[in-house]
């Protein structure tokens, strides 16, 4: 198994450099993705992401020596099919609204024992220890609802207040080039250079937009979650540095993630 | 069962509300919009917290955006008065530069993201959302395609009078965009210190030089 993601990982430079000469051939990067995306469909290197995952999820760590299996992300403890794809949502027990991320770390702070603050330090660092652990569980837990449509609920008040936070967040232009997410994510068929633009103001289609995160980034050889979609979104926006698991960067997941409600999530994704 | 819950939870939710943020009322989502954005961002690089500093017209366009309507043309009025006033006019009375120049500057999306230094030299970001010259087919469409920008409007000699209002316009749109349409999404280059005046001079060369390539 991994041995087969190894040589798909050996073919995809090259497959990506096809994809890409067709893309600019075709005028459009979307058909050249389409491609490579196929052409993984059985060798995905996410896959190594998630392989680790699965194992940390079930591995008994931190001081209380326990393992994540208990975790409750909105579904009851344990249960995983589905709840992806209704994240973020108010959890009763921190009377807050919360995505997968903040969740899994409030998971491995009182399953497992671990120091919140150490943690969200940690987060941003996607390349390494905790942080690198993190994206892993993310991927897996994520995965498990491959497939399903995105369903988050606005029941709540505190859900119904994050969308209207993140809608505001999102039309908030700033920076030395008054960008904001509307700038770019705002119209259907938009682009920048030959990138395709999903439009974040409706439910783009399945696999497109928040259904294609987290994803692993080809160009980088990078597992990409929403939060770190965000930051870097931020960064070329010209804003300052959203917190790793702000309440910013959740209203915003709350707010796409509406707005996307209906589409299937192709989770774990491929990209560029 | 399920109303019974949520019933209950609703005391919970606003003792939650008003321990974490002031003043938040039921509804009001402007107050913890403001309260979430200042508890959720931090200065990195040069990325400072004065980036989310909202002018009038940014914060005008931003609410309309949000109610979803068009702003109001007094306000869009005194918006792309207030603008225009901004615009500084070349000092050495050249308006045009050298194209070659431009189209680097055209091609360059770098400059003032956290990642960048201070002090270095920004692009334009203009391919990013512009057609421009047609060698260049990595164009990204939010904005109008400028191929042949000088030559449909006519502009044979940037110097001759006949083409001064076009020029005019020209430096006006690319120091200050607002200057003639209150919630345009592009940068305001001069404005804003993206580019420098040397710069815009060659982009307005670009655009308008009947030797750049964009014309032929």
């Amino acid at each position: 198994m991994k041995k087969s993601v190894a040589n798909r990982l050996l073919v995809l430079s090259a497959v990506m450099s096809m994809g890409m000469t067709a893309a600019y051939a075709q005028g459009t990067a979307a058909e050249g993705i389409a491609k490579y995306r196929e052409m993984l469909a059985d060798g995905n290197p996410a896959e190594l992401f998630e392989m680790k995952g699965e194992e940390l999820w079930k591995q008994k760590r931190g001081p209380k020596n326990a393992s994540l299996e208990q975790c409750d992300l909105g579904k009851g403890p344990g249960v995983m099919a589905g709840a992806f794809t209704e994240l973020p949502r108010y959890f009763q027990d921190t009377g807050r609204v919360m995505d997968l991320e903040t969740r899994l770390i409030h998971c491995m702070v009182t399953l497992q024992g671990f120091d919140s603050a150490e943690l969200y330090k940690a987060a941003p660092t996607i390349g390494k220890g905790e942080g690198a652990n993190l994206v892993a569980i993310t991927t897996y837990v994520a995965t498990q609802s491959k497939g399903k449509r995105f369903n988050l609920s606005q029941a709540h008040a505190k859900e119904k207040e994050m969308y209207e936070v993140g809608k505001r967040l999102f039309f908030q232009r700033g920076g030395p080039h008054d960008f904001a997410c509307s700038s770019c994510h705002g119209v259907d068929g938009g682009r920048i250079r030959l990138q395709d633009l999903p439009n974040l103001t409706k439910n783009p289609g399945d696999g497109i937009g928040v259904a294609a995160w987290p994803a692993y980034r080809v160009s980088n050889a990078q597992m990409w979650t929403m939060q770190k979609r965000l930051n870097d979104c931020y960064r070329q926006q010209r804003f300052p540095e959203p917190k790793f698991g702000s309440d910013a960067t959740i209203a915003l997941g709350v707010y796409m993630g509406v707005n996307a409600n209906g589409a299937e999530s192709i989770v774990p994704a491929i990209k560029r | 069962m399920k109303k019974a819950i949520s019933f209950a939870m609703i005391p919970l939710a606003v003792v939650a509300l008003s321990a974490c943020t002031s003043g938040m009322g039921g509804a009001n989502y402007e107050q913890a919009h403001a309260d979430v954005v200042a508890a959720s961002f931090q200065a990195k690089g040069i990325a400072t917290l004065d980036y989310l500093k909202q002018d009038d017209a940014n914060r005008e366009c931003s609410a309309a955006d949000v109610a979803g309507k068009p702003l109001d043309e007094k306000v869009a009025k005194a918006i792309e008065e207030a603008n225009l006033k901004t615009v500084k006019w070349p000092s050495d009375g050249k308006f045009l530069g050298d194209w070659k120049e431009g189209e680097k500057i055209a091609q360059s999306g770098r400059g003032l993201t956290w990642s960048d230094k201070a002090g270095a030299a920004n692009g334009g970001n203009c391919y990013n959302c512009h057609m421009i010259g047609k060698e260049e087919i990595s164009f990204g469409n939010l904005g109008p395609s400028l191929y042949n920008y000088g030559k449909l409007r006519g502009v044979t000699d940037p110097n001759a009078a006949a083409s001064k209002a076009i020029v005019e316009y020209t430096w006006g749109k690319l120091w200050n965009s607002r200057a003639y349409n209150a919630c345009s999404q592009m940068p305001r280059a001069g404005h804003k210190g993206i580019l420098n005046e040397k710069q815009i001079q060659h982009v307005m060369a670009l655009l308008l030089d009947p030797a750049s390539p964009v014309n032929k």
